[in-house]
């Protein structure tokens, strides 16, 4: 307990260099949580899109659909068998076909993905619901998609695209609707048709070539569509939020270290210059052991000082982050990323910062207090150097 | 009765009007149909800021093998590209390394030209792929022409319908027009500088347009054809292409 009181009288007896060491460090606190909150926002706001906009509770897909490879998807379709049907008449799946074309907006080729998806499905957000009306060849696409073709909502587009058996044909599709996401797999070069219009198009009638789940589908794999869990469907989010989070732990580092140099710095003058009162505690009947805990804890209490003044104006600077969100005016960078972020700041995420920092913050200040081991009491107490 | 005398002669008429047309694309087939041919070719292709012209040199037999060896300009002399059936690859002696074409890739332009690769692919006998309905004469570029409308008659032609324009003395096309299943306007060929080679009428002009693109097309245009040569086998094999 002595330890703890003279640490704390001595912090604060040494003034403007403890507040500087509390305040890089506090900084340090602030940087770390801040961004990782940033980084578990965006994890969590992404997933949330993900779900909502294109993954639902999985895919079901035809064994030689590759989302990836576009050669794929001549071959990747096959009959809605009656089971499906009924699974989609309860809500439970919603079936898509894929198919490769060119839109010509204003004479200019872009080759696009023709998506024909049930117009009554409600597993995804996509606003399938303005293409229920079959007479028309209606089509949703997303902002991107717009941008690029240069199109706005009741403009026509002339799309061609090679039937079941590899004949051309051509028609124009009417905007009707164009939608916002932040999820850009499901808007970037693609248009959105209704099922049975995309079906008549290509001759590949009642055929899809995958189905999306709803969250209360449970049955699996099928015999002759390949169950693909959430967590394939997300791993690209998950792989970028891994590496900017690794990115960002190579930053944070870098500020402890120099909160931690700091630190380790006013440990060494401090025994340097206090030889006196080295000697004195020991010449009192202090172990050495006692003195280097007095200097340790004297270290380690300026990153809970730290972690004090970081919360007062950390605390404040989160809630307003949390509520506002930062936009970072980043505009379409092909990631699922929203226009405002969220920071997600978990108390695991606040315990395991507090944790290291202290840890680290008393590991730098034994260090150095290790030298008052090998010092003589007598030289000590004269104000030798040793 | 006399409704009836006038639509048997009315039916009669159509059956004579499109036995002409099978005829006269008979003919056609004839003279663009060869067992096999080597031609050297220039493509000039409009492009948005400048216009550039590809060279090659094409060695084919009947539509199921073809071989074509890129000469100028400097990027793209020595590309080779092999058709075998319905199978496209290409050499490019700058990665050194064959590629297959496939799927959507042959719906790409070659060399950023109004031709996609299934266009030169597809060079099946038009009498083995359409029906002919005769659909009168006209006057095109100073020739007279019969008019042919052409319907597909096979499920994977790539044009269900096309318009052809054919010379009616020397029964070469002047002018083509490829259509979409809806009737939406694919692509128009315009065919010039017919001439005489090895007892045929060949034309040796091509000016290939993608209606829906925006553009002046791309010209086409043929020199040094023979046809009926002796062709070595090994000139079809994927090994030439690294030669």
């Amino acid at each position: 307990m002595i330890a703890f009181k003279l640490a704390y009288r001595n912090l604060i007896g040494a003034g403007l260099r403890t507040w500087l060491n509390v305040t890089v460090l506090s900084f340090a606190y602030v940087v770390i949580i801040f961004h990782q909150g940033l980084i578990d926002g965006w994890h969590r706001q992404g997933l949330l899109d993900l779900k909502a906009w294109e993954v639902g509770g999985g895919h079901l897909w035809h064994p030689a659909y590759n989302r990836y490879d576009p050669i794929t998807f001549q071959d990747s379709h096959r009959n809605i068998d009656d089971k499906l049907i009924k699974k989609f008449n309860e809500g439970q799946i919603a079936p898509v076909l894929v198919v490769q074309a060119s839109a010509y907006p204003d004479g200019r080729l872009i080759s696009v993905i023709l998506k024909g998806i049930a117009p009554r499905q409600e597993i995804v957000s996509i606003p399938t619901r303005y293409l229920a009306d079959n007479n028309a060849v209606n089509a949703v696409i997303g902002t991107r998609m717009a941008k690029l073709m240069k199109v706005k909502e009741g403009d026509n587009i002339l799309i061609r695209w090679r039937d079941k058996n590899g004949v051309f044909d051509a028609t124009e599709v009417h905007i009707i609707k164009i939608f916002k996401c932040d999820v850009p797999s499901v808007d970037n070069g693609q248009i959105w048709l209704s099922l049975e219009n995309l079906q008549k198009m290509t001759g590949l009638v009642n055929e899809a070539t995958y189905f999306i789940l709803s969250e209360s589908y449970n049955e699996g794999k099928t015999d002759e569509w390949k169950f693909i869990p959430p967590s394939y469907l997300t791993r690209e989010l998950d792989e970028i939020i891994r590496s900017k989070r690794g990115g960002g732990m190579i930053m944070q580092g870098i500020l402890l270290i120099i909160a931690l140099l700091a630190i380790f710095d006013t440990q060494v003058l401090s025994i340097f210059r206090r030889q006196r009162e080295i000697g004195t505690y020991i010449a009192l009947g202090m172990t050495r052991p006692q003195v280097i805990g007095i200097f340790t804890v004297e270290g380690a209490a300026h990153s809970v000082f730290a972690a004090l003044a970081g919360a007062v104006y950390g605390i404040p600077l989160f809630i307003y982050l949390a509520k506002y969100g930062i936009s970072f005016g980043f505009g379409d960078m092909g990631l699922t990323l929203a226009d405002t972020l969220y920071p997600y700041y978990s108390l695991e995420l606040i315990f395991w910062t507090v944790l290291i920092v202290v840890l680290a913050a008393t590991i730098v200040s034994y260090l150095p207090a290790r030298r008052i081991a090998k010092m003589k009491p007598t030289e000590a107490l004269k104000g030798k150097l040793q | 009765m006399k409704h009836f005398l006038l639509l048997i002669l009315l039916i009669s008429a159509t059956e004579v009007l499109s036995q002409d047309a099978e005829a006269i694309l008979q003919k056609v087939d004839r003279n663009l149909s060869s067992e096999n041919r080597i031609f050297e070719s220039a493509m000039l292709i409009h492009g948005r800021r400048n216009d550039r012209t590809v060279t090659s040199r094409t060695y084919s037999v009947g539509n199921k093998k073809s071989f074509t060896e890129y000469l100028t300009p400097p990027r793209e002399q020595g590309t080779k590209m092999l058709k075998l059936e319905s199978q496209l690859w290409i050499y490019s002696p700058s990665t050194d390394r064959i590629i297959q074409i496939s799927g959507h890739m042959l719906r790409q332009s070659v060399m950023g030209s109004d031709l996609s690769y299934v266009d030169m692919m597809d060079d099946r006998k038009l009498t083995d792929v359409y029906s002919a309905i005769y659909a009168g004469d006209e006057i095109f570029d100073d020739r007279k022409v019969h008019v042919l409308e052409l319907t597909a008659k096979v499920t994977d032609a790539a044009y269900y319908k096309r318009k052809m324009w054919i010379d009616r003395e020397r029964f070469v096309p002047l002018k083509e027009e490829l259509y979409a299943k809806s009737g939406q306007l694919l692509k128009r060929t315009t065919l010039s500088e017919v001439k005489q080679i090895g007892g045929r009428w060949f034309p040796t002009k091509i000016v290939f347009k993608d209606m829906l693109k925006e553009g002046e097309g791309t010209e086409f245009r043929m020199s040094n054809i023979k046809f009926n040569q002796k062709i070595p086998d090994y000139i079809f094999s994927k090994a030439a292409l690294k030669k």
